[in-house]
């Protein structure tokens, strides 16, 4: 490897390091802005306590410089690499790796990381294909922006997935994810974010509904027809009455957030991923030449 | 709605003085405890090396560092779903005489019962909410266990921890049971209008 790679190696995982804890201590302005909105509109008596500790932690993690949850989740990245971008994939992942290793031992950060049989704690955070990184590849392009999201367990724990068929319709798709919401209760942290995945394959709608909750809390599908329906199922949602922390209220959720995919004509898939209200995420922007510009917004 | 403070370990007498519903503030001690450390109590059959009598768990697995002494301090400490352990809820109580548990999101049905016989509560947190509740732990006394890091059987010191609400009482009422009930009355009407 040239000493130019290894410049900007080390810059990739200079920025994992920085972002999975930053990540994890400074939460997005659009979420803190959802959360006090959500406390405005709350109008049960627990409800009203619950987002206010919740708004009041989010402070104290900033005035101790802590974390915001101490579920310091699994570390999944989500990369867009641009095709003229000096540092191959495989390096990339490496420098992620190195990068999540490194805050978790610095900080020091829970390890959360174990052998899924044997169940033994693999100690940094990193194991056997963790952290999850996905690609996405831009073509006419030099630089690499990263995202870090940070999956806390109760809300991934909350990952539904249903084939149905065409001719249950959008219908079926409403119904899954309401029943699913409301059969999850207070067990993922609500309020927060209802990602859903519909269309594709099994595998890429379950993929797709973990992309919808890292997304800013509030933004719409570009399809208008699916921007629709977020808008609709974040209304039926809220009628359910499970509530901040599952205690009976108003806001039972921030936002559902969809991302589709066109499908096979037999097929209709719907995932759903719950993201809890701390929605940590934090993106690097880095440059061909490793200079690296942090974004808490993106 | 009655509001309680209440010191830990516990008697009987305290926790049936609990309503679902009510909010609770805890001063005392309590002990962390998770999966793992459940498993290896109920499963593996270690007898859990300090006393539960009277005790509140809560389920957690801290962010912690290690000092040269050998002890620990609280960097985050925070609390996990509590629904994946319910099973350990009878045993908890009739075998080791713990009072309260404490964790987010409630726990099934299933746990109502124990908790009505042996006297014990769900207390319910506000999950997420680690900044806030670590600046509540005083110190950790004691760790055992250490190889399960995080999910070992730790000791804290609180003050003020809190809000919890009474979730599950001992007299029956769960609070997570009417809200699920309600909430899946709602569902039935929304479904229909689709």
């Amino acid at each position: 490897m040239s000493t130019v790679e290894t410049d900007i190696q080390q810059a990739v995982e200079d920025a994992a390091a920085h972002l999975y804890v930053w990540a994890l201590k400074d939460i997005p302005q659009d979420l803190r802005d959802a959360l006090a909105d959500a406390s405005e509109r709350e109008t049960s008596v627990p409800g009203q306590r619950v987002l206010q500790t919740i708004l009041k932690n989010v402070q104290v993690a900033e005035r101790e410089n802590n974390l915001v949850c101490q579920d310091t989740g699994i570390a999944v990245y989500y990369c867009k690499v641009g095709e003229h971008f000096p540092l191959h994939p495989a390096r990339i992942y490496q420098a992620l790796y190195d990068g999540t290793m490194r805050a978790t031992l610095d900080h020091p950060l829970r390890s959360n990381t174990v052998h899924t049989l044997t169940r033994e704690n693999t100690g940094p955070n990193v194991g056997y294909r963790v952290p999850i990184v996905h690609w996405d590849f831009v073509p006419d392009w030099d630089g690499l922006d990263v995202k870090c999201v940070p999956k806390g367990s109760g809300s991934e724990n909350m990952s539904f997935l249903k084939m149905c068929v065409p001719a249950d319709g959008v219908k079926g798709i409403k119904q899954f994810v309401l029943e699913s919401i409301v059969g999850a209760g207070g067990k993922p942290c609500p309020p927060g974010i209802v990602g859903v995945g519909i269309g594709g394959s099994a595998d890429y709608a379950l993929h797709l509904a973990k992309e919808a909750i890292a997304r800013p809390v509030g933004t719409r599908n570009e399809d208008p027809l699916v921007a629709q329906l977020e808008e609709e199922l974040t209304g039926l949602l809220n009628e359910t009455g499970i509530g901040p922390m599952g205690l009976g209220g108003d806001v039972t959720v921030l936002m559902c957030h969809i991302e589709h995919a066109d499908t096979h004509m037999t097929l209709n898939p719907v995932a759903v991923n719950y993201q809890c209200w701390a929605a940590r995420r934090a993106t690097a922007h880095i440059d061909a030449d490793g200079s690296t510009d942090f974004d808490r917004e993106a | 709605m009655a509001e309680h403070r209440l010191t830990f370990p516990a008697s009987e007498e305290d926790i049936r003085k609990l309503r679902a519903g009510d909010l609770v503030t805890v001063d005392g001690h309590i002990v962390g405890i998770r999966d793992r450390t459940q498993i290896r109590i109920f499963d593996q059959g270690h007898e859990p090396p300090m006393d539960l009598a009277g005790a509140f768990l809560l389920h957690t697995a801290p962010n912690v560092r290690k000092r040269d002494d050998g002890g620990y301090d609280p960097l985050c400490i925070g609390t996990t779903t509590s629904a994946r352990m319910v099973r350990f809820t009878e045993p908890l109580g009739r075998d080791y005489g713990v009072r309260a548990i404490c964790g987010k999101g409630g726990l099934p049905d299933e746990a109502i019962e124990p908790m009505r016989a042996h006297g014990m509560v769900y207390f319910a947190i506000v999950g997420g909410a680690a900044a806030l509740e670590t600046t509540q732990i005083e110190e950790i006394e004691a760790v055992y266990w250490e190889e399960l890091m995080p999910e070992c059987l730790w000791l804290f010191r609180v003050k003020d921890f809190g809000p919890l609400w009474v979730g599950i009482d001992s007299h029956g009422n769960s609070l997570f049971h009417d809200v699920n009930e309600e909430a899946n009355k709602r569902l039935e009407k929304i479904l229909a209008g689709l």
